[in-house]
């Protein structure tokens, strides 16, 4: 097989990669602040449940999350599900897996907002929405950005794990035609993918923590 | 400078404030009137913080009454146990009482993503509604009488300690408040910092400012206030005039003004 055919059909898997990758991140990052908000609610049952649900999330293997998110609709409820549930049931466990750390990440960069910024505004007659708006968010947001950052790029190699319940996504795609190849080429090349990948997402996240250094 | 006949802005009657069963504030009652500087003077755990932030509504009291220009922010009631608890406005009454008066934190508060500017022209603009051009106007007056016309781009990040507390008094007077509140207002400065703050409030109160004063600088205290109020344990020990204050038999207050001059 040329180098050619193979980064063809390892380009196909990456369009999936990609796709998890980018429909995670939509879903996850804004899931992540409720359940960022839930961890710190006044209501002490809401306050409960989140922490169970990321203590869950974060204390169990991802790999078991898809598989158990993909078969619960059989176990759980006798429903049928073809193999076009697969990819939603990729997309569901990895929106759940990362909201739950990045609700961690908010939380602590929440509450690393000073309290005489909350006191400041309110005495300026702020309404709470506005508070948490126009002075928390963005101040949260710089906070943050580092280790959402690192949990991005964890991201992109995790979705790799999507093979558990067969998406031909580019980690599979490489193994299989390694397999057929008895060669490591295929895995090799993944992994630059997969480096070019990260680069790309990093130099962005840089990108956007230079535009939020314009203050301290 | 004493004014007897002013209009009263601030009363507050027989507050009570315990944190944990302890007592800060023990039956305080206080009242301003227009045009009046009275400075809290007291050893630090004398509850003068305490009364400032109960006065601006960012702590609640336990018992007492608290009004302003005869708006009642908080009244007293006992409840069915014969315990005494403290009723407060509704939320909009309170945002209407909030705009009586503006406060000044020790720590300055500024908030850092916003230029110097957008620091005092945003709650103009966003809560009290004022047009951008009239609240830039007024900042811009402000700016100028501070002395920080050339800072109105700057980030807080890059103003000394005593520049950024003249910002955060600007940003308190660009809402107009009646009475201005200072919590220690230079106690995060070094003296030099602290003396071109002074020079504000100083200024200030020669255009009659109505100002409560949390501080430690004796000396500015006795210059600039009609009235001084020494606390001590959650209680007023002594009230008066600075001479009166400065020259009073109670060996308490002597003690703690003599060894702060």
């Amino acid at each position: 097989m040329s180098l050619l055919t193979m980064s063809a059909q390892l380009a196909e898997g990456f369009l999936i990669t990609v796709e998890i990758f980018v429909l995670t991140l939509l879903f996850s990052l804004p899931l992540g602040l409720i359940v960022a908000f839930g961890r710190m609610s006044g209501c002490k049952v809401i306050r409960i449940i989140s922490k169970i649900y990321i203590s869950i999330m974060r204390g169990t293997p991802l790999m078991l999350q898809i598989i158990v998110v993909y078969f619960a609709p059989f176990y759980v409820f006798r429903m049928q599900v073809g193999t076009g549930y697969r990819f939603p049931a990729v997309i569901v466990a990895f929106v759940i897996n990362y909201a739950a750390y990045f609700a961690e990440i908010y939380r602590a960069g929440i509450e690393s907002i000073p309290v005489g910024q909350y006191e400041a505004a309110q005495v300026l007659g702020y309404s709470k929405a506005q508070t948490f708006v126009k002075i928390i968010l963005p101040q949260v947001v710089k906070r943050v950005l580092p280790p959402v950052t690192n949990e991005t790029i964890t991201l992109v190699k995790d979705t790799s794990m999507a093979f558990t319940i067969s998406i031909a996504e580019m980690f599979t795609v490489a193994k299989q035609i390694g397999a057929a190849q008895t060669s490591v080429v295929p895995l090799l090349a993944a992994g630059v993918f997969y480096y070019i990948f990260n680069l790309v997402v990093a130099s962005f996240m840089e990108y956007l923590e230079k535009k939020t250094s314009y203050y301290r | 400078m004493e004014q007897t006949d002013g209009e009263i802005l601030l009363e507050m009657n027989h507050v009570k404030k315990s944190f944990d069963g302890t007592g800060v504030l023990q039956d305080i009652s206080l009242t301003v009137k227009k045009g009046e500087v009275v400075s809290i003077i007291g050893p630090s755990g004398s509850g003068k913080s305490t009364l400032l932030r109960c006065a601006t509504l960012l702590e609640k009291m336990d018992g007492g009454e608290l009004t302003y220009l005869g708006q009642t922010a908080a009244s007293e009631k006992t409840d069915k146990n014969g315990r005494i608890q403290c009723e407060y406005a509704s939320k909009a009454e309170l945002h209407k009482i909030r705009k009586c008066f503006g406060l000044v934190f020790q720590n300055f508060n500024l908030f850092p993503h916003y230029t110097v500017m957008k620091n005092i022209i945003d709650a103009p603009i966003h809560v009290d509604k004022v047009s951008r051009t009239e609240a830039v106007a007024r900042a811009e007056k402000l700016l100028a009488q501070l002395g920080l016309s050339d800072k109105a781009d700057a980030y807080p990040y890059q103003l000394s300690g005593g520049q950024q507390q003249r910002v955060s008094i600007a940003r308190a007077l660009a809402l107009q408040p009646k009475i201005l509140f200072f919590d220690e207002p230079t106690s995060a400065l070094d003296p030099e910092l602290t003396a071109e703050v002074l020079k504000v409030i100083r200024q200030l109160a020669s255009e009659h400012m109505t100002m409560i004063i949390v501080t430690h600088e004796m000396q500015f205290a006795r210059e600039v206030s009609d009235r001084i109020i020494f606390m001590e344990q959650g209680v007023i020990v002594e009230e008066g005039s600075p001479e009166a204050l400065f020259t009073t038999e109670n060996a308490r207050v002597r003690e703690f003004i003599g060894k702060l001059q």
